[in-house]
């Protein structure tokens, strides 16, 4: 597919970026070029981030003023007031943000080593393999998911389902590469993930077919996406998953950076591919798994946060802290939409993709008439 | 030149086998099932008019079973496993993506989106009803993903279409999710038509398609040589004297009746539109002209044969034909992959 690039040529960053002399941040041979304009956008990023969470948390049934919500989480506040917000709202926004950040980043992570735009973990299958395991224990316990075992089962099944898909997809894109090495190609990791998905998408329907009608309602419900059922228990292990992968990614960074330009140029550059490129997916695959464990395959969003990243700062890659904002933000900023704006109860995974969805349309469309894309 | 004749000869003899192979799925797909029939009692059955059972010597169950049960499901499995072998073959031309497929341009997210709704709103069960919707639904995204990738300087990129596709899908799969969650009946219909299956449908479905499936073979035909130019690059061919506007509309029309058609008929079915042109270009070679009408006959011959073994291996009861393709299908699309020399559009 890609032809061996000379090693004297290194592709050219694009017109925009070159300028005379940036500022550059050097940490422990780490070295950055700092963007003023990127930073700020970072910045406003983090502020609407914190401004869409606290009003996620004042905004209810129970409306409780902005005000308030700094006293109640420092300790004060009324008794009604403190279980409102400790028992249900703070961890309810809490998995908002984890959720959407891990879907973001892992997103991130996937597009920018495997040089593919569509190379999500919903569109790679692992989303979908996370959903099989998930839906096989709500249709397979018989219940609507009150019992113990039932309520534990999901979450364990779905990061299971999720695992055992990316190693699969792994292994079989595992083969000769264009150099002659033996490895994983970014091209072939996404064909076959795209076929595995098509594949595990109709086991969940075909699952979907055998259950009871209520069995399936409920099956429909969580896989639209859904942070009615959060609380602190689903929290835990989505954080562990967001923590994980944060540290891989911070650590790899440089590699990261390198890794966009190409395998061919990468090992010029002196990185380990294959070893780097495992580590990367496979904290990538641990954060997308544990995040559809805790509210169902919310489609899109590590699809779309990227991309949005990706055009609001104009790099030629993925951004990796801006694409994790902007998934914590679309998250966050969805439930926010589902529980103030419809009459219904809206499953968040509707909001984001029903956002979502037009809103990358209209980037297509402006990127179009500039024809840069 | 002694290869162009050897082309001819592998295409020629390729049309003929699969004719005969054809022939053989439909006798099959007649033959087996829960109850296997005898090839005599199905002859009977075919060649006695419906119209006259009193002069029918072998009628009785096994005339019934095959006139009110298989024919239909054949002759529908026929006519969609055409129409999506064919559109395949177009969109993997005009988007230059070897693995594109109806759900990749949102036609099955559309006609799942306006069948759910039509049901939920006028309370229909029978798809021979919301068949209609379902059609429209398939129009409106696949004219919206075509048209949104073609905004700004008229030409539609492989990678936007794409990207179009999948916020298209992404937004209507939303807006069904919503409706199946308010409606019980509503998810009770989506459920088993989003598998893909070609039985249960009564012969009114098959009248209603086929002649739309028709319009669109046709169209798909006309387009085919355009097609041939296209894969030079936008710009060979303009340069050549292809209207690229023209070229895509007629593409997108035909594409949106064969697979749409199909799609409003028997359920979104994975895999077939994928891999059938591959298996296609293996016997003709990259000249659309071929590859487009073999397409048609290779994907016939398929869902006909995954759904006569979704029958047997499953007895008495059955696996439906989308969920067989997808156990056959993806097996054989990671092959594919694998290969070392991946076929590049």
């Amino acid at each position: 597919m890609t032809v061996p690039t000379p090693p004297a040529v290194v592709p050219d960053p694009p017109a925009r970026t070159v300028r005379a002399v940036r500022p550059a941040l050097r940490v422990h041979g780490f070295s950055t070029v700092l963007r003023i304009s990127a930073l700020l956008i970072i910045a406003v990023l983090i502020a609407v981030l914190l401004a869409l969470f606290a009003l996620d948390i004042a905004t209810g049934d129970f409306q409780i003023p902005l005000g308030r919500v700094l006293d109640v989480l420092t300790g004060g506040g009324s008794r009604a007031q403190r279980f409102v917000i400790m028992d249900s709202r703070l961890p309810r926004a809490l998995t908002a943000v984890v959720v959407g950040a891990a879907l973001g980043l892992a997103g991130a992570i996937t597009q920018s080593i495997l040089h593919n735009p569509l190379a999500s973990p919903d569109i790679l299958g692992i989303t979908t393999g996370a959903s099989c395991g998930a839906v096989a224990v709500m249709v397979g316990t018989g219940g609507t998911a009150t019992g113990v075992a039932a309520a534990l089962g999901v979450p364990a099944a779905a990061l299971a389902g999720g695992l055992l898909t990316a190693i699969v997809i792994y292994l079989l894109a595992w083969g000769r590469t264009t150099t002659g090495d033996s490895g994983v190609m970014g091209f072939r990791l996404v064909l076959i993930g795209i076929g595995v998905n098509a594949a595990l998408l109709s086991v969940v329907s075909w699952q979907l077919t055998r259950a009871t009608l209520s069995d399936a309602a409920h099956a429909q419900l969580w896989l639209t996406g859904s942070l009615d059922r959060s609380d602190w228990s689903t929290l835990v292990p989505a954080a562990l998953g967001l923590a994980v992968t944060l540290v891989v990614a911070a650590v790899s960074a440089r590699t990261l950076a390198a890794l966009r330009f190409g395998t061919d140029t990468t090992r010029v550059l002196g990185v380990r591919i294959q070893t780097q490129q495992a580590i990367l997916l496979a904290a990538a695959v641990i954060a997308a798994a544990l995040a559809t464990a805790a509210a169902g395959p919310l489609g899109f969003v590590g699809l779309a946060a990227p991309q949005i990243a990706r055009r609001l700062l104009r790099t030629p890659g993925e951004p990796i802290i801006a694409s994790t904002l902007v998934g914590a933000i679309s998250v966050v900023g969805a439930d926010l939409i589902s529980r103030t704006i419809f009459p219904i109860d809206v499953p968040v995974g509707v909001i984001t993709a029903g956002v979502g969805g037009p809103f990358l349309l209209y980037l297509l469309v402006r990127t179009n008439r500039k024809a840069t894309l | 030149m002694p290869a162009v004749a050897t082309t001819r000869r592998r295409r020629l003899t390729g049309l003929v086998l699969l004719a005969a192979l054809l022939v053989c799925a439909v006798i099959a797909s007649i033959a087996l099932g829960s109850r296997s029939l005898p090839l005599a009692a199905v002859f009977d059955a075919l060649t006695c008019p419906a119209g006259l059972p009193l002069s029918c010597p072998a009628d009785g169950t096994a005339g019934q079973i095959v006139r009110e049960l298989r024919l239909p499901r054949t002759g529908l499995a026929l006519i969609t496993g055409l129409a999506l072998g064919m559109a395949g073959a177009l969109i993997q031309g005009y988007t230059r993506n070897p693995l594109a497929d109806a759900g990749l341009l949102g036609i099955n997210a559309g006609a799942a989106f306006l069948a759910v709704l039509s049901i939920h709103l006028f309370a229909l069960t029978a798809p021979a009803q919301f068949i209609w919707f379902a059609f429209a639904g398939a129009l409106i995204a696949g004219a919206v993903v075509f048209g949104v990738s073609a905004i700004g300087g008229g030409k539609a990129s492989p990678l936007s279409l794409v990207l179009a596709g999948a916020a298209v899908t992404a937004f209507l799969q939303a807006m069904t999710n919503v409706v199946v969650l308010l409606d019980q009946t509503a998810l009770n219909s989506y459920r088993y038509w989003v598998v893909g299956d070609v039985a249960g449908h009564d012969a009114s479905v098959f009248r209603q398609v086929l002649p739309f499936l028709i319009l669109g073979a046709m169209l798909a035909l006309i387009a085919a040589p355009g097609l041939n130019l296209l894969g030079l690059g936008d710009d060979v061919a303009r340069g050549l004297g292809v209207k690229l506007g023209r070229s895509r509309a007629l593409g997108l029309a035909s594409v949106v009746l064969l697979a749409g058609g199909a799609t409003a008929a028997v359920g979104p079915i994975a895999f077939l539109g994928l891999i059938v042109p591959h298996l296609a270009r293996s016997i003709t070679g990259p000249d659309y002209r071929w590859l487009v009408p073999y397409s048609g006959l290779l994907g016939a011959i398929v869902l006909l044969l995954a759904d006569t073994t979704g029958r047997l291996i499953a007895r008495p009861g059955e696996l439906q034909a989308g969920f067989t393709l997808a156990a056959l299908g993806a097996p054989f699309f990671i092959l594919l992959v694998r290969r070392r020399k991946l076929v590049s559009l």
